[in-house]
């Protein structure tokens, strides 16, 4: 008995080792790449010196101002501002739209259900790179959008509206791109929700509003809260779309850890910036573990 | 599952043995987005056997940070970076020594002033390949200036303001605007470089876009009627649709390029890169280089095969009295202080 259950753990060691080693190589591995190139000096050219220096994370406060003294410099804490608010405002518009779209996907027969999240994930069957393309075409001057507007004589031929290279089309471009992330996780717990619930609540006259802030919202919330961390983490540093759908005025996490590597050539700050952004991402990870279990407590209570 | 196995085992094998059979050698060519010729990979491949994979980049920044990443292992053969960005691979290490270059048969044919350039004194890394200049373009049809002065473009009127676009590297940007200014390109000054960032910033209320990609679709639809520009490029605009595209030749000057083919370090292919450089130096190749991509090169006699379109190609012809200043390598006193300017400018 004894010996068997040793077996057994061994064996479950050995089957998951495989695993391990994937992780290991190629995930853990490039991150202590990107760990010691942050801790080292840069070459003016490219590539680092081997000598340990902090200068790529004193650099994201601190800066030598002309007369070589150190001074704080709150560019870089600006540029990191600007990428979470954007991540949050395309977080929360993903879920306001999101919400009510897995809710009513849940709400529908098993054939059209099937139908209706089949077409919720064929997006990602295209790069995301051609689907931000696509969005040049229908937001920019005589796109899709002008056009219609031109066809019915809203606008005239020569006036723009002007939708491209602005923060509202980089956000189209992210809720565009992330929505999904959003829909299936809520949809899933929506899924699981037992029904008899919201027959029993209206049976005791609840109206609505209620319905929804009592029932189905605590129902979904670990949807909600997983979806808005698979929304909230990849726009965080995204560039994809504020290069191509803001015109690339301002710059964003994402968009300064690629100058850094490419124009810059400040591998080392480029590197600290990324763990920097790493650090960040398992906050906000730990900020969500902490959200579950207090779901879970509340949830065993009632 | 045996017979799987062995069904894959055999179509691997033919895999190696059918390139083995039909390719003499292999090439593998990185270069610039839309700057190589398909006919003319395609006439290489047929005169030599060799065939020929071509990889693309977006940047001489871009090219540098992949030759330091890769280590010598890029699995690239030939590339293509600009004068000042060979100057920094010889420096670097990162660019193999090509023997003979200048005992190549085709050697002959490169212009006296552009063998043994400064970049390269001894040709012993590098062959020309095409060279040009960067400024910016307008469309005559809805602009008035004539593109004379460089302060055109970084101190737009009402009439294009919030219609320009600019380049998404800073590097020509701020050499632009060192030559609007008077300035040195690389100036370690602080005050120089104060000056260049309170023009840019300036202009960016003007800006549209900041990017060095899809340019001449962004001038054809209108969206924007300034746009910094290559030569040969906006030229090629010009026969893709956009009639009235001119490109700005200011009293200031403009800011010029040369690129050359070189061997990245730890290239596997040495004789076929070697066969590549030599063969775009015969006049007939390089005029199907500048006869696609529109741009000028140090090759004379390749006039003679010119396409007659650009024999007229009005925007590559550099108006006398215009000083085209080469880009230079900056040290890291000069370069930190780009860095700083663009990341303001940026913020």
């Amino acid at each position: 008995m004894n010996i068997q259950g040793e077996n057994k753990t061994q064996n479950r060691i050995l089957s998951l080792l495989p695993l391990w080693i994937v992780i290991g190589i190629f995930m853990i591995g490039p991150l202590l790449v990107m760990a010691v190139v942050s801790l080292m000096e840069s070459n003016v050219y490219g590539g680092v010196h081997f000598k340990f220096s902090l200068s790529g994370y004193r650099q994201i406060l601190f800066d030598t101002n002309l007369f070589d003294e150190i001074e704080f410099n709150p560019a870089y804490l600006i540029i990191i501002a600007r990428s979470f608010m954007l991540a949050l405002a395309a977080t929360f518009l993903s879920l306001l739209i999101g919400f009510p779209a897995a809710y009513f996907i849940s709400r529908q027969s098993d054939r059209v259900k099937n139908i209706l999240i089949f077409l919720v994930t064929i997006p990602f069957w295209t790069n995301l790179l051609i689907r931000t393309f696509a969005w040049i075409i229908i937001l920019g001057k005589g796109g899709v959008i002008e056009s219609s507007f031109n066809f019915f004589g809203l606008l005239d031929e020569e006036s723009s509206l002007n939708l491209m290279y602005t923060n509202s089309a980089i956000l189209i471009g992210l809720v565009y791109s992330y929505l999904p992330l959003m829909v299936l996780p809520i949809y899933a717990s929506m899924e699981k929700m037992d029904l008899r619930l919201l027959e029993a609540a209206t049976d005791l006259y609840s109206n609505r509003i209620e319905l929804i802030r009592k029932i189905i919202l605590p129902l979904s919330m670990p949807g909600i809260i997983g979806g808005s961390i698979l929304v909230f983490v990849p726009c965080l540093g995204a560039f994809i779309a504020p290069d191509l759908l803001g015109g690339g005025k301002k710059l964003l996490l994402g968009s300064l850890i690629q100058f850094q590597f490419s124009y810059a050539r400040n591998w080392p700050f480029g590197a600290a910036m990324a763990m920097f952004l790493l650090a960040l991402v398992i906050l906000v990870l730990i900020f969500n573990a902490r959200l579950n279990r207090k779901h879970r407590e509340y949830a065993n209570q009632k | 599952m045996k017979g799987k196995l062995l069904k894959i085992l055999v179509s691997i094998s033919f895999l190696f043995f059918s390139t083995s059979v039909f390719a003499a050698g292999k090439l593998n060519l990185y270069n610039w987005a839309d700057y190589t010729p398909e006919d003319l990979i395609e006439k290489f491949e047929k005169e030599t056997g060799i065939s020929v994979t071509v990889d693309t980049y977006d940047s001489n920044e871009t090219l540098l940070a992949k030759l330091q990443a890769g280590g010598g292992s890029t699995g690239y053969d030939l590339a293509v970076p600009s004068q000042h960005f060979v100057e920094i691979m010889i420096k670097e290490g990162l660019i193999e020594k090509v023997d003979g270059i200048k005992d190549m048969s085709n050697y002959k044919y490169v212009a006296e002033q552009f063998q043994g350039p400064s970049f390269d004194p001894n040709q012993d890394y590098s062959t020309p390949w095409q060279m040009g200049s960067a400024s910016w373009a307008y469309r005559a049809d809805s602009y008035s200036g004539n593109g004379s002065s460089m302060m055109e473009f970084f101190k737009p009127s009402d009439e294009v303001c919030g219609k320009v676009a600019v380049f998404k590297s800073p590097e020509e940007v701020v050499n632009m605007a060192h030559l609007a200014l008077g300035s040195s390109f690389c100036s370690e000054d602080p005050n120089e470089m104060q000056a260049v960032m309170d023009l840019l910033i300036e202009q960016k209320k003007c800006v549209a876009v900041y990017s060095s990609e899809g340019i001449n679709e962004r001038l054809m639809s209108g969206e924007v009627i300034m746009h910094a520009h290559w030569d040969g490029y906006s030229q090629v605009g010009k026969w893709e649709g956009v009639d009235d595209l001119t490109y700005a030749y200011p009293k200031e000057g403009v800011v010029g390029w040369f690129d050359s083919l070189v061997m990245p370090k730890g290239a596997k292919n040495v004789e076929e890169a070697k066969a590549f450089m030599n063969f775009v130096m015969h006049p007939e190749n390089m005029a199907m280089l500048s006869n696609f991509a529109a741009y000028a090169n140090a090759i004379p006699e390749s006039s003679k095969y010119l396409s007659d379109d650009m024999k007229n190609a009005t925007n590559i012809q550099v108006p006398d009295g215009i000083p085209v200043k080469f880009g230079q390598a900056c040290n890291k006193e000069s370069q930190a202080l780009i860095d700083k300017v663009w990341t303001k400018l940026m913020q």
